[in-house]
């Protein structure tokens, strides 16, 4: 199936939205009327067909807006993609993993052609044919994970495997909620999540770093994660904080509908063969109240998880100055009827 | 969840490279490239024996450039317990068997400034898969192999053909000794160390490094541990509300496994974690075979893992 890419911005006039189509396939997070943390890990088996879900890496109608948008960011900072040394091997499987499944799932989009090391690349949507040496860093305009991320939507980390811990040593982050790969950088899996409110003490990070630890080759796994983002801008680093820490403050009752967006990171892990690395991808999908409301179980649902979410989670992920006009705003589109078990609309 | 991935794949050459190691290529049975790998990987390849399903962890050895075939290298044991017998004795070209993902306990730092490889006898077959990815990336590093004589050093051909002056050959019956107070001190900081052979070796040498003031978190080792046998004894799980026997020569996993129930697993040689299990009940003392448990979850008789440890006793009962 062809996809129709939009032309849209995720800055200044802000003229990204969802088609019904993308509203009705956006990966709601929440499969029941509350919230709170666990290791919600689950096989990145293939979904319903249509889904979010439906192949291992997600191409949308978005596409090629937020590739301009990573190349607009990535211009303004190059510390956005930074690799250590010793990941060049994780970042050639890397570039294999995300060619070989943008190719076989979209056709029409991506084409890869292999003749031993000689590999050709050709991407439609954004006009490249690009032939090269797998293994061969020269052969390429830009190191693998670079090369290959700046055509592929989601904020990508390679993650070392040693001393039983994992290690954040590469990646390109350019589409993220409030953290940064270049304060980040060569941390362990504790030293990252170190900020995280209560989830430590139910000990969640460590049986999640045991799993991982495990995790393996063609058993990749997946986790739904969300926040919330005043206007669809993409990047909410901290990095651009004086950009877009202000907008949280231009939330009125009269504008929560178009203004304030649930932002829900579809993360995947993926052990990768040659490295042993393994590939952390946050895709991130956003989704503003007046578009998620035309999905009646959602609009419900998620005003009973924002009226119930306890206070350092409301702190934590910024919804503080807001938090209250939207429930109030969601609150006329939940009419107290039950809501069905699951992620999927009725 | 258990094992994971099987491949199916066919043996399409055998080669007897010593008088007591075979090594075998495997090819895919689909034609489906086999996936790339990373060096000291295994894989648990399943055999399909008479009475039942024998699975043994082998490392790998290399892949073909194109995936049309992996090599593994089999030493036959003394006290084979069935795996390596029917490796020797019962697989020809032709014969078909199945193989899990490759899974890694034995992997490079790659961030290490020299690699120093220490292998004795079978251990040589992660070491050479992990010299070759060394040798490909340019890296700094060193080989220590040590065998019994001429005719048990399997691969040092190919090694020496790859590796050059960088490969160092220790043969008892020349009374050469892989002497580690001679190996160990001056190397570089930054230096990792990898040794993989019999039990006595890896230890001789780890015991070397910790006296020469190496940090722990630069010693890297992989034993091939079969699981060890002893006693029969039964085994009930509490929420399957199955009950069954373990032979003497068999292990827990094993007799579960025979006994239809999926249990978890990956290395099936007490390092990875992955068959850790809750004991409710024990009426005798856990015989601890693991390398992963920490002391304290084993003196807590709380835990145990069901590849390689056992119950000197009547019966044990898991949380299962």
């Amino acid at each position: 199936m062809t996809i129709q890419f939009k032309q849209e911005t995720f800055r200044d006039d802000f003229t990204f939205s969802n088609s019904p189509e993308a509203i009705r396939r956006f990966p709601f997070p929440f499969d029941r009327d509350e919230y709170m943390y666990a290791v919600n890990i689950e096989q990145h088996m293939p979904g319903p067909a249509k889904s979010a879900f439906e192949f291992p890496i997600d191409i949308d109608e978005h596409y090629v807006a937020e590739m301009q948008d990573r190349a607009l960011v990535l211009k303004e900072d190059p510390l956005r993609c930074q690799s250590l040394p010793h990941m060049i091997t994780a970042e050639w499987d890397l570039l294999e993993l995300l060619m070989e499944s943008m190719a076989k799932n979209y056709p029409e989009h991506f084409t890869l052609t292999k003749d031993g090391d000689r590999w050709r690349w050709v991407n439609r949507p954004l006009g490249i044919d690009q032939s090269f040496t797998f293994g061969d860093v020269s052969t390429l305009p830009y190191p693998p994970m670079e090369y290959v991320t700046r055509q592929c939507q989601g904020d990508f980390c390679l993650l070392d495997q040693r001393l039983d811990n994992l290690w954040m040593d590469s990646g390109i982050v350019t589409t993220q909620a409030d953290w940064s790969l270049d304060f980040d950088i060569g941390m362990n899996f504790m030293e990252w999540h170190a900020p995280v409110p209560l989830a430590h003490d139910l000990g969640v990070f460590e049986r999640a770093l045991k799993f991982l630890l495990n995790l393996q080759q063609g058993r990749p796994v997946r986790r739904l994660n969300w926040t919330m983002t005043i206007n669809p801008r993409l990047d909410t680093s901290p990095e651009n904080y004086h950009k877009w820490g202000k907008d949280r403050t231009t939330v009125t009752p009269e504008n929560v509908g178009d203004k304030v967006h649930l932002r829900v990171e579809l993360q995947a892990l993926w052990r990768l063969p040659r490295s042993n690395a393994i590939v952390f991808s946050i895709r991130a999908y956003m989704i503003k109240m007046e578009e998620l409301v035309t999905v009646p179980k959602w609009g419900r649902r998620l005003h009973r998880v924002l009226r119930g979410l306890k206070p350092e989670l409301v702190e934590y992920k910024g919804l503080s100055r807001y938090h209250g006009m939207t429930v109030d705003w969601l609150s006329r589109h939940d009419d107290g009827a039950p809501t069905s078990p699951g992620f999927f609309p009725d | 969840m258990s094992g994971g991935v099987e491949i199916p794949v066919r043996v399409v050459e055998i080669e007897q490279a010593t008088p007591t190691v075979r090594r075998f290529r495997l090819a895919p049975i689909d034609g489906a490239p086999l996936p790339p790998f990373s060096a000291g990987a295994h894989v648990v390849t399943l055999m399909p024996a008479r009475d039942r399903v024998i699975r043994n962890a082998y490392s790998l050895i290399d892949r073909a450039a194109d995936g049309s075939s992996y090599r593994i290298g089999v030493l036959r044991v003394a006290q084979s317990r069935g795996g390596s017998a029917f490796m020797h004795d019962e697989v020809t070209v032709g014969t078909e068997l199945r193989i899990t993902m490759p899974v890694n306990l034995f992997p490079l730092a790659h961030a290490g400034r020299k690699h120093l490889l220490i292998a004795g006898g079978i251990g040589i077959t992660p070491i050479f898969a992990m010299a070759e990815e060394l040798r490909r990336t340019d890296a700094h590093y060193e080989i220590h192999y040590a065998m019994r004589n001429a005719a048990s050093g399997a691969f040092v051909d190919e090694l020496r053909a790859r590796h050059g002056d960088k490969l160092k050959l220790y043969r008892d019956d020349c009374q050469e000794i892989l002497a580690v107070d001679a190996i160990l001190p001056n190397q570089p900081l930054g230096t990792h160390l990898y040794v993989c052979g019999p039990e006595g070796m890896i230890e001789a040498v780890l015991e070397g490094a910790r006296e020469a003031g190496w940090p722990e978190e630069n010693l890297h080792s992989e034993r091939f541990q079969a699981p060890p046998t002893g006693e029969p004894f039964s085994v009930r799980l509490a929420k399957a509300g199955i009950t069954c026997e373990v032979r003497g020569d068999q292990s827990l996993l094993e007799a579960l496994e025979a006994a239809g129930v999926d249990a978890p697993f990956l290395c099936r040689g007490g390092a990875c974690g992955q068959c850790e299990a809750t004991v409710v009940e024990a009426d005798g003392e856990l015989v601890h075979n693991d390398h992963y448990l920490t002391d304290a979850d084993k003196a807590s008789g709380s835990k145990i893992m069901l590849c390689v440890s056992r119950l000197k006793g009547r019966e044990l009962v898991l949380d299962l």
